[in-house]
């Protein structure tokens, strides 16, 4: 009875957590543990609690614009704590010219306004290890 | 084993794999319990219930908090509902806690209730005696107070602790909700809200009319979570709470009774499984539920038969 869990977290100072709660029931329908971390938090916070849950996916919300600072820290602190096969998501207001240089940092993918909630249900199910 | 060494050393990764194996029944938890055993028995497991919206997560953050103050380190296992719809579930408890992430002192797990089947409260209690193993402290284990599953979970703590607020019911809700009869000790939370006194009253009176209470009179008290406020004394009531049990002799009763909890809990599961896999799950019972149906049989013998042969 292995079941996927996510862990939910919005990084950094903007404070619109819509998106992510939508993601977060989304998840849960689709029959993930989703643990919801909330706003406001610090890539050490989301890296910490990621490891105590021995979370499979980290799905960060941002739409401050600091996507391209945060975003690649998260991954550096996973990593750093030894959590290595973790996928690592990313969604909110991200222009396509940042993507590339996200996914070159470790983020798997990212979900930009208008995606359908299924479709980051079936990229966690194609690509969790 | 190299995760057991590994959680023997304070490594946290090690020690949030070992409970990912025990969570998800991987082939080496076993193992890894067996192991750990030895290691076990040295935290003070203290539960806490209450209905949802109470403050229980608030309140956790808090003690924690507390706990540390007095130099001591706490692990924290938050409980929360599966959907019995979808089997996912979001774990909030730790959205109150995550000023704790920055604390090595302190180990938080968020842990979902999932199927009835492996039991809970056995993962669960896995879960505390690793964290255990690790060298912690306190060990508080958070749920909510519904099912039965859930109030087992608490009444297996060294001080159970149930979190209530004002504005819920009348005293007849007091009298009918079970959790009340486990509370070691009482916490209104939200005590600056109207109805405070009277809901203090409704639990005293209630603690009057209870004979269990004898030589330990459940103590009430008022806090504001979300301030902080009232919280020393609350770790103030359960260290009184532990010491009473050591001086009475009735923790050693408490972890007796814990054990054969958790033993009978592991033969009950191991036989539910049993019994699901070469009886429920069998075409054999699929032919004797169709004759049951059009009353060629009746189900009393047949259950005799089953139990004769399983049991044998």
């Amino acid at each position: 009875m292995a079941n996927v869990k996510v862990l939910v977290a919005k990084p950094g100072l903007d404070g619109h957590d819509r998106g992510a709660k939508v993601v977060a029931r989304a998840l849960r329908d689709a029959g993930f543990e989703v643990i919801y971390t909330g706003i406001r938090l610090t890539p050490e916070q989301i890296a910490e609690a990621a490891l105590q849950d021995d979370v499979n996916v980290v799905a960060l919300s941002l739409l401050s614009g600091a996507h391209n600072t945060l975003f690649p820290k998260v991954v550096e602190l996973l990593k750093e704590k030894g959590l290595n096969d973790v996928l690592v998501i990313g969604g909110g207001v991200i222009p396509d010219a940042d993507i590339p240089g996200l996914k070159a940092a470790g983020i798997a993918e990212v979900f930009t306004p208008g995606t359908p909630t299924s479709k980051i249900v079936d990229f966690i199910n194609a690509n969790v290890k | 084993m190299e995760i057991v060494d590994k959680l023997l050393n304070h490594s946290r990764l090690a020690l949030s794999k070992a409970i990912t194996a025990v969570e998800n029944e991987y082939d080496d938890a076993v193992k890894i319990m067996t192991e750990i055993y030895p290691h076990t028995g040295n935290a003070y497991v203290i539960g806490i219930t209450g209905p949802p919206g109470a403050g229980k997560s608030t309140l956790t953050d808090k003690l924690a908090k507390e706990y540390r103050k007095r130099g001591k380190t706490v692990g924290i296992v938050a409980i929360d509902p599966t959907s019995p719809y979808s089997g996912g579930a979001i774990l909030g408890d730790r959205i109150r806690m995550m000023d704790l992430t920055a604390d090595e002192g302190i180990f938080v797990r968020s842990m979902a209730t999932r199927g009835s089947l492996g039991g809970l409260s056995q993962k669960a209690g896995d879960a505390v005696k690793l964290m255990d193993a690790f060298g912690m402290d306190v060990i508080i284990v958070e749920t909510v107070g519904v099912g039965q599953s859930e109030v087992d979970i608490v009444k297996t703590a060294d001080t159970t602790m149930v979190v209530v607020i004002p504005g819920m019911g009348d005293d007849i809700q007091a009298i009918k909700a079970g959790i009340l009869e486990i509370g070691d000790l009482f916490t209104i939370n939200k005590a600056d809200r109207e109805g405070t006194d009277k809901l203090n009253i409704e639990i005293e009176m209630m603690l009057e009319l209870n004979p269990e209470h004898v030589g330990w009179r459940p103590p009430i008290n008022r806090t504001i979570a979300s301030k902080g406020e009232g919280i020393e004394a609350v770790v103030d009531s359960i260290e009184a709470h532990k010491a009473y049990l050591i001086d009475s002799g009735k923790l050693n009763d408490i972890r007796k009774k814990r054990i054969k909890n958790e033993v009978e809990a592991m033969l009950n599961d191991r036989v539910n499984r049993y019994i699901d896999k070469e009886v429920i799950q069998t075409q054999e019972f699929d032919d004797l539920v169709v004759k049951m149906q059009s009353r060629e049989i009746e189900p009393y013998s047949v259950v005799d038969d089953i139990v004769g042969k399983v049991l044998k």
